[in-house]
């Protein structure tokens, strides 16, 4: 027989910093994990499908739907004209991001009319049977295209300086200029995006949203119906995905089925096609990065200038914050005595870019890391030399102010590296390869070492705020909702054992419900890596408000004082007794003591003016570092990573499990931006690239051959993060410029280590082959 | 079933299959109605995912069974473009059916809790399919039958570290009792498949929506008389996407996917007979064996879904210049058998591709074999992929190299293809003429660098430039020469051990 039960246990199941399998993940497997789209769908619902354009740059000269609306099972066509209150739903305010295209079409695949049906075939059938005419306009497709055209921006740049770098880059000793393009990246959800729309009585509309921001959907249904928010409920329980391309792009599917429900009191479903959802939803930003670096004999960096020229496509999204960040990442983990960073979000006649995981900060870092190839190269050094020499010092050094003016506060770069170097043994591998390169004709390696420091914290400082609700009921079971959304990362799993920590609980005693707007209410999106930190916090002052009024029940009705009473694993411990938690709460029941609680948390210390360039931006820095090891094929461009050594950073772990598992997963997604994943569009402005047929993401048999992955475990957070954890979700997506900088160096070799092969993102074979055909010019 | 005015009777028969643990029969089926509309909007199972409705991403992924030469095997396809009309015959396993009726995980799935396999969640039906039929068919697989068995499945959360760890865990701990449905079941299934009648055409539908899934290869050239603009369908794996993603309107249609009569490998010592219908999992072992590089190409073609659909018959008449196995069929000099009513002809394949989009086939005809000659032993093959990824993406440039040398190390023969290159897969006639008759050494192949502009002027698109088209092709030439001088340069990601 079993006594375990008997046994009293010591801790409970599930607290914090505990290895737990993600809250869904038996019904993962089964098939009985309900996405939207896996909803029953009520009698009576309808279909909606994008009716697209075919033109760059153009304006609609005369549309005609009766085809369309001929089609058998068609019920109605919408168009600019059928939003009630406003066709506009840019994020940015800035009244750019039309729902449906009004008169104008600025990119190929905008959606100028919506099709609802009985079916989802049938709407899809129809939407393909209008017949536009239009006035073609020039077209800009890319940055240089746009800089041509006049060089418009869809937002304000921003410059970021400190010290005098244009009088410093004229006295530095050596001087390199250059410049590189980093593509740009499909967030490739497996889940496309859908939204479901259910009308209400009155104004009201319930709305189940893939979105990682239900409070922008909610917003963005009720400024387009012209209701007040609190006629609009967003749900979302889980999405397949969404990597920040479910942050505002999922707005235009909501508003749609919202409009379309509401006109015809039923119920509609907006699933676009997988082709859709890529050719008519924004991506990462690609960049032109256009450098200059002055430096010493010895590697050490004077000055840098540069600037970071965006495709931002046709409208601001979130382009502004979005290539600000590139600018609070041009720094990478290294010291820039003096520096002047500015950017360019041009706007051009594609999609609009919108997040996608590290929010610009990734190709600012890249940009760095080339500054550093590109000295390395030109004294004839080891990257990693140069890369030690121009870290960041430690606080109070006088090497501790960012390019924004923020001190570093918690550096502890030096000491990961060369953890890193020593378990990975890079300079003996780094030999090794020096060797085999020495004597093999067709196939190179290369090894590169780069660290990561990642700015925690949304820029926009009202951002950084939480909400969750907390119910505990009378038989002690708890029910947890907070504003975070769950895409796959842990989040839910995470906050569940804060709350299953702060109360002394099972985690099985925690159940966790789905995002909705109806119960915390103004939520920020569940982007910027924040979700853990944000909502985690609230949760726990949830907790702490409930366990407030329990022990000042328990005191009054034990006669006791607060101070003896205390949380034990599944019982309270008041005074010489251990009542067991959910007697104790069903005693307080009784004593009609309120059981339930919202919580709320700001991020604190942090403000950021970006009319001056400087504030502190950012809470604290998460920071990790990779080796990686990669072999080339010089006559094909193919290259094989041979394997990778990762050591990060997530302060102390809530979960290492999850962890790992976003580190593993942010590095392959990674690795694929640099090496795979290309974005192609033709002279006509359309994407070629989209669907899995034709943008090829990273496939089991492309992750490293050795994969080692350890979390820094020694590492606190200096901040009062949720149980000194820090954030986990973009920081690792930079680790694979490694990869990048690996394949680099066996390019290099080609042409004896002495010029920077100056290799773009993303590092295709054919990036490869044309860099090595270069070097072998050089020679 | 003699004359083709039995065919055109407005419906006989049903598609018969079985569905998990019940049986279907369905007399109306739309014939591009796919399976995984019929699971999820028809019948309910919604576990089945559409992540791409295009067969590349993996997640509709379930098994179908069927019987081989009487052997019940079973196959992960993509249900996505997978027509309910090709199920005649099968045994269809979704994700729903693999736990037990209490909820009790397979080991399988119980793996991929255990080792943090999901994250999102959303691939993981196909992924958990893709190895459980991956378990149902190897004992021990190692890393790299692992990794091939995921060469279909696209995962953006994991990066596949932890999947490929629960698998291998699963593949070493194999509990004695375990519960399965397929090995439950495996008599039943067996029992229903070969109860159902053999060599009957079934037709169904009105005359402007016909499927018709002949009984007989001869029932298939009637109704290919009968409709002469009829869509023949073998995998689907193409013609799936007409539908899913151009939505063009391909009846009548006819599925030959289960015609026994296409479905014979023949080995003879002169060369190897395939069926147009045998799909590139079943061809797999014998072309491997006899042939090692066209093993190593079928390795990276598609994903195992891809290859259990796809045949080899469909790659051909589909003519797409980029389809992978025609340059090296035509460097290896195989021929096409077409069939029609009025009898069979047989033509060089590399006749067969007249021009982009027009091949040497006529209404009414289908491919019916294609022969495979022996390469004698002392000639070298060699077939090179280019692709933007390594595994499941379409060609770059495909290369085929086929060369014979003298005694004294003089060219003899040589017969090289290429796809990628052209608007049809294409011989490369100049490079054979500069090769030819000369030592077979790197100043020959350096020489005949130059030849190649005469053969291609390749064009440029997202898969690749032109400029990087002809270096690469040029430089493969290269590789190929160093292959068989004993120096080969390769990445290779698995030793051939494992």
């Amino acid at each position: 027989m079993d006594t375990s039960t008997f046994q009293e246990r010591k801790t409970i199941r599930g607290g914090m910093h505990k290895n737990l399998r993600h809250d869904s993940a038996h019904k993962h497997v089964a098939g009985s994990a309900d996405y939207i789209d896996d909803m029953p769908e009520p009698a009576g619902t309808l279909h909606a499908a994008l009716g697209l354009t075919d033109r760059a740059h153009a304006e609609i000269v005369s549309m005609d739907l009766s085809a369309v609306e001929a089609y058998p099972g068609v019920v109605c066509v919408l168009t600019a004209r059928d939003m009630p209150h406003s066709n506009d739903i840019s994020p940015s305010h800035l009244d750019d991001e039309p729902v449906l295209a009004d008169g104008r079409v600025e990119f190929h695949g905008q959606a100028a009319f919506a099709v609802i049906a009985e079916t989802r075939d049938a709407a899809r059938r129809a939407a393909r049977l209008a017949s536009i005419v239009y006035n073609d306009l020039p077209h800009a497709i890319d940055v240089t295209q746009a800089r041509e055209a006049g060089g418009k921006l869809v937002t304000k740049p921003l410059t970021l300086s400190r010290g005098d770098a244009a009088h410093e880059m004229q006295n530095a000793p050596r001087r390199v200029k250059g410049e590189m393009r980093i593509g740009g990246q499909e967030h490739f959800y497996l889940e496309s995006h859908i939204a479901f729309a259910i009308p209400g009585e009155d104004d009201d509309i319930t709305v189940w949203s893939s979105t990682q921001h239900p409070s922008e959907v909610q917003h963005m249904v009720a400024h387009v119906l012209g209701v007040p928010s609190n006629a609009v409920t967003v749900q979302v329980r889980r999405m397949g995905g969404g990597f920040g391309g479910k942050e505002t792009q999922g707005n235009q599917f909501a508003a749609i089925a919202a409009v379309a429900a509401k006109k015809l009191n039923r119920p509609v479903k907006f699933r676009p096609d997988r082709d859709e959802d890529m050719a008519c939803t924004g991506k990462r930003h690609d960049f032109l990065v256009e450098y200059e670096v002055g430096f010493d004999d010895e590697g050490r960096i004077h000055a840098v200038d540069a600037t970071f020229a965006a495709r931002c496509g046709y409208s601001s999204d979130l382009s502004g914050p979005v290539t600000d960040r590139a600018l609070f990442h041009a720094d990478g983990a290294y010291f820039y005595p003096h520096v002047r960073l500015t950017s360019e979000p041009l706007k051009t006649n594609t999609v609009s870019n919108t997040a996608y995981r590290g929010f610009g900060g990734p190709q600012g870092i890249v940009g760095a890391e080339r500054m550093i190839e590109e000295i390395a190269y030109a004294l004839g050094k080891d990257t990693l030399e140069i890369r030690k020499l121009n870290f960041y010092g430690e606080k109070g050094s006088g090497r501790d102010l960012t390019p924004y003016h923020q001190q570093v506060e918690d550096n502890i770069i030096g000491k990961l590296v060369a953890d890193l170097e020593e378990s990975a043994d890079y300079q003996e591998r780094r030999a090794d390869i020096l060797a085999f390169n020495a004597q093999s004709r067709i196939i190179r390696k290369g090894i590169a070492l780069t660290p990561v420091k990642f700015g925690i914290s949304f820029t926009m400082t009202a951002f950084n705020q939480a909400g969750a609700l907390v119910h505990v009921y009378q038989d002690g079971s708890i029910h947890l909702n907070h504003g975070g959304t769950e895409m796959g990362q842990g989040l839910y799993t995470k906050i569940a054992q804060v709350l299953a920590d702060s109360f002394q609980v099972d985690i099985d005693r925690v159940k966790i419900t789905a995002t909705t707007t109806g119960k915390v209410p103004n939520t920020s999106a569940t982007a910027a890596s924040s979700g853990t930190d944000l909502n985690g916090m609230a949760a726990a002052d949830a907790a702490r408000q409930i366990k407030e009024r329990l022990v000042a029940f328990a005191a009054e009705r034990w006669q006791t004082t607060p101070d003896r009473i205390s949380f034990a694993p599944n019982h309270v411990i008041i005074g010489e007794e251990r009542v067991p938690f959910a007697d104790l709460v069903k005693q307080a029941y009784f004593a009609r003591i309120q059981l339930s609680a919202a919580g709320f948390y700001k991020t604190p210390k942090i403000h950021w003016d970006r009319n001056t360039g400087r504030g502190t931006p950012f809470y604290y820095f998460a920071y990790g570092a990779a080796v990686s090891e990669v072999s080339i094929d010089t006559l094909t461009g193919e290259y094989m990573v041979e394997r990778v050594d990762v050591l990060h950073d997530v302060g102390r772990s809530l979960n290492p499990a999850i962890d790992i598992g976003q580190i593993e997963g942010g590095f392959v997604q990674g690795m694929g931006w640099l090496t795979t994943e290309e974005l192609w569009w033709d002279d006509k402005g359309r994407l070629r690239t989209h669907a899995p047929s034709t943008y090829k993401i990273p496939l089991a048999s492309d992750r490293p051959k050795i994969f080692n992955v350890k979390l820094a475990e020694w590492s606190e957070n200096g901040e009062e993060t949720i149980g000194r954890s820090k954030a986990v979700g973009e920081p690792p997506f930079n680790l694979p410029i490694s990869v990048l900088e690996a394949i680099s160096m066996a390019v290099a070799s080609v042409g004896g280590y002495r010029r920077c092969p100056r290799l773009d993102a993303p590092a295709t074979p054919e990036c490869v082959l044309m860099a090595v055909e270069r070097m072998r010019v050089a020679l | 079933m003699t004359s083709t005015t039995e065919i055109v009777h407005p419906s006989s028969g049903s598609i018969r299959f079985l569905l998990n643990d019940r049986e279907i029969a369905l007399s109306t089926v739309a014939p591009t109605a796919t399976l995984l509309d019929f699971l999820r909007l028809e019948r309910r199972l919604t576990g089945t995912k559409e992540g791409c409705a295009e067969g590349d991403c993996g997640a509709c992924t379930v098994l179908v069974g069927r019987l081989v030469a009487g052997k019940l095997v079973y196959e992960g396809v993509n249900a996505c473009i997978r027509f309910v009309g090709s199920l005649n015959a099968t045994h269809v396993v979704t994700v729903e059916h693999l736990a037990a009726r209490d909820g009790t995980l397979h080991p399988v799935q119980q793996a991929m809790v255990d080792y943090h396999g999901s994250q999102c969640g959303f691939c993981t039906p196909g992924f958990v399919m893709s190895l459980y039929g991956l378990w149902l068919s190897k004992d021990n697989p190692g890393r790299a039958d692992i990794e091939k068995a995921l060469q279909g499945n696209l995962c953006r959360c994991t990066g596949y570290e932890p999947i490929v760890r629960a698998a291998e865990a699963v593949a070493t701990a194999r509990p004695d009792a375990v519960f399965d449905p397929i090995l439950k079941m495996r008599d039943r299934v067996r029992a229903f498949l070969s109860g159902l009648p053999t060599g009957e055409t079934i037709v169904l539908g009105p005359s402007d929506a016909r499927l018709v899934v002949p009984g007989s290869a001869r029932a298939l050239a009637e109704a290919l008389a009968e409709y002469p603009g009829a869509t023949v369908v073998a995998g689907s794996t193409d013609v799936g996407l007409w539908v899913t993603k151009q939505m063009r309107a391909i009846n009548p249609v006819i599925f030959i996917n289960g015609l026994a009569d296409l479905q014979s490998i023949t080995e003879a010592p002169d060369g190897i007979t395939i069926g147009a219908g045998v799909t590139y999992s079943l061809a797999f072992s014998t072309l491997a064996r006899r042939l090692p590089p066209l093993g190593k190409l079928l390795d990276r073609l598609g994903g195992d879904q891809v290859r259990n659909m796809g045949t080899i018959g469909g790659n051909i008449a589909n003519g797409s210049p980029i389809g992978d196995t025609p340059p090296p069929l035509i460097a290896l000099d195989a021929t096409v058998t077409l069939r029609s009513v009025s009898g069979t002809r047989t033509l060089p394949l590399q006749d067969y591709f007249i021009a982009y989009g027009r091949q040497d086939r006529y209404p009414g005809e289908f491919v019916e074999s294609l022969f495979v000659p022996a390469l004698p032993a002392d000639e070298h093959f060699a077939v090179y992929k280019i692709s933007k990824r390594r595994d499941e993406d379409i060609s770059a440039l495909c290369a085929a190299f086929r060369i014979a040398l003298s005694e004294q190390g003089l060219v003899t023969s040589a017969r090289i293809a290429f796809g990628g290159m052209a608007g049809t897969p294409k011989r490369a006639t100049a490079v054979e003429d500069a090769l030819i008759g000369k030592p077979w050494t790197e100043e020959t192949v350096t020489a005949a660098r130059p030849a190649f502009d005469l053969d291609y002027q390749p064009l440029s698109d997202w898969r690749a430039t032109s400029a990087y088209r002809a270096v690469t092709a040029k430089n493969l030439l290269l590789r190929f020469y160093l292959e068989t001088s004993g120096s080969p340069a390769e990445l290779v990601r698995f030793e051939a051990a494992e």
